[in-house]
């Protein structure tokens, strides 16, 4: 069963078209992938389904039901949660209370403060933070302020979860940890969709790719199809062989 | 087990103190000269201001440069209502309804403004205050053809209870807020609005809704400020030093507690009262330097200030309690 659909999905900034005619779908219970050189609109696209961005060109369906004209926090009640490329945490708050706004506003059927507090405790286990639940969010490290984006946005009990780069900046053991993670995640039936630069965990986790380049989707396929695609090795792929070496 | 014992006994600490200063407080005008009652009466209204601004501005981030349009359309609903020529209504029903006015008012300039963001925010309610002054101003001058209104005199002891009620009023609401789901969703929109957003927090809703419960307060504190004042006339009433004053009350104060913006409001107000009779030309001067050297080297306001200084006593004191029980030992 699709979960998420777009379709002609479109978005200019002046008159630069940072998504152009993209049609895509989740499928219920799946692990997608979002690859891309920078600036190929894949943050864009997670802005758009979120709402972030209004969507005034093309459409996209959340389990059959229209999400344009819809504001983020109403997309958030239906479902749909997320997770931020650079970290949006509240700084100054402790991180119990940054999961708590989640818990409190996010789920879809509204919530007494005592099973918030039970959702919010449950979200902060399950990422592996219980023991700094009253640290300020602020003095965490980024790997474990990426975690706390992750619980905050598993607290609004999504179906759907979108993890803009998740990876980004950890190191190894960080990268491992954070794709059992993400596997663990989908174990609890919830359906993720991800932007990813590290292609180890990308072509580790992920059952399904999706490849934008300047906009526009230029393939789709399982990791396998993806790595031997032609055209993605030279866009994509073999720019990162000559970046890495 | 020992922690619990430790927050009961603060807890009934901090109660005792409350309501030791609720019956000093209440009972003030037995033993206070007349001034004195007016100086604590004058210090209450900063204490309304500062935490309501607090409240809105310390949490969500916005800064409010309102304060003074609502403590004017406040005076003026007494200056309307509670007219010497007409005394239309009775005074509770003319405070509340001061409340009630500057509740809708602040409803609909949230509604046009809190869309905006950052300093455009803080310019746009600056300007509020201009503008309601000068639609006053126009409104007398053109269709009154006359200045200034004049307020029936309420004796100073019923103005200051009134104050009192108003900030006791303030300060549960302002309390209860703070940890109420509105206050948390307050918070987050002052720690990421677009995070918060995105975490199923209504921003615009919850904006407009707390700059409007904020203003309740002014609007009501104006009102009773008026029967003090007795004529009023759009520039004394719509004074922009009433925008100010609570944000650098608050700041002074710190914003990080409940209790930051009430001591900082307490003491800027008292100081300033003292200065300006000991040094009419440079209390300002003296002011502006206490400010810096608080916002220098206190970015916690004076609020930051006592959980360190506890900390710093704390050691010693603990050592002189248990010195003191060991003393007791050897004795016996």
């Amino acid at each position: 069963m699709r979960i998420l659909e777009g379709r002609d999905v479109t978005k200019y900034f002046g008159g630069l078209a940072a998504v152009s005619h993209v049609d895509f779908h989740v499928d219920q219970g799946e692990i997608v992938g979002l690859i891309g050189p920078n600036g190929a609109g894949k943050t864009t696209l997670f802005n758009l389904i979120s709402a972030a961005f209004p969507l005034k060109s093309g459409e996209i369906r959340f389990k059959g039901e229209k999400l344009n004209g819809l504001k983020p926090h109403q997309i958030c009640r239906m479902g749909i949660s997320r997770t931020f490329q650079q970290v949006k945490i509240f700084a100054d708050m402790p991180v119990f209370q940054n999961v708590l706004v989640g818990a409190f506003f996010g789920t879809p059927a509204r919530m007494s403060g005592s099973d918030a507090a039970r959702e919010a405790t449950q979200a902060l286990e399950f990422v592996g933070l219980s023991a700094m639940s009253a640290v300020p969010a602020k003095d965490l490290t980024l790997v474990n302020q990426k975690r706390v984006e992750v619980a905050r946005a598993l607290a609004t009990k999504p179906e759907l979860l979108l993890l803009d780069e998740l990876m980004a900046g950890l190191n190894s053991t960080e990268i491992s940890e954070a794709m059992e993670l993400v596997k663990k995640i989908r174990d609890t039936k919830i359906t993720i969709f991800m932007v990813e630069h590290v292609m180890k965990a990308i072509m580790g986790i992920c059952e399904r790719i999706m490849v934008l380049h300047h906009g526009e989707k230029i393939a789709e396929g399982t990791p396998q199809e993806i790595a031997a695609n032609k055209k993605v090795i030279e866009i994509y792929l073999g720019e990162e062989t000559h970046a890495g070496s | 087990m020992d922690i619990t014992k430790l927050t009961s006994r603060r807890f009934l600490l901090v109660a005792g103190l409350i309501l030791l200063l609720l019956i000093f407080l209440a009972t003030f005008p037995l033993h206070g000269s007349r001034s004195d009652v007016f100086v604590v009466t004058i210090i209450l209204m900063y204490v309304i201001l500062t935490v309501s601004w607090a409240m809105f501005s310390g949490s969500t981030g916005y800064l409010s440069l309102a304060p003074a349009a609502f403590l004017g359309v406040g005076i003026y609903t007494s200056a309307l209502l509670y007219s010497e020529k007409w005394a239309l209504l009775p005074l509770p029903a003319v405070i509340i309804i001061a409340g009630v006015v500057s509740f809708v008012l602040a409803l609909l300039v949230g509604l046009v403004t809190l869309r905006l963001k950052g300093t455009y925010f803080a310019f746009f309610t600056f300007g509020l205050v201009l503008l309601i002054s000068q639609l006053f101003v126009f409104w007398e001058l053109h269709i009154v053809g006359r200045r200034g209104q004049h307020v029936i005199p309420v004796s100073g002891d019923t103005v200051y209870y009134v104050m009192l009620g108003i900030t006791v009023a303030t300060l549960l609401t302002v309390y209860f807020i703070r940890r109420s789901r509105l206050g948390l969703a307050m918070q987050s929109i002052g720690g990421n609005e677009e995070a918060a957003a995105h975490m199923g927090v209504n921003t615009t809703r919850v904006k407009i809704l707390s700059f409007a419960i904020s203003s309740v307060f002014m609007g009501a504190a104006g009102a009773i400020m008026a029967t003090k004042w007795i004529y009023v006339d759009p520039v004394v009433a719509f004074n922009v030093f009433y925008s100010f004053m609570p944000v650098l009350m608050a700041v002074f104060g710190g914003m990080g507690q409940f209790y930051g913006p009430i001591i900082g409001a307490v003491i800027f107000a008292y100081t300033e009262r003292a200065l300006r009779l000991e040094f009419p030309y440079y209390y300002m001067l003296s002011f502006g330097i206490i400010l810096i050297l608080v916002i220098l080297y206190l970015p916690g306001g004076l609020a930051g200030l006592i959980p360190r200084l506890w900390n710093r006593l704390r050691g010693p004191i603990s050592k002189l309690w248990k010195g003191g029980e060991a003393e007791q030992h050897a004795n016996t």
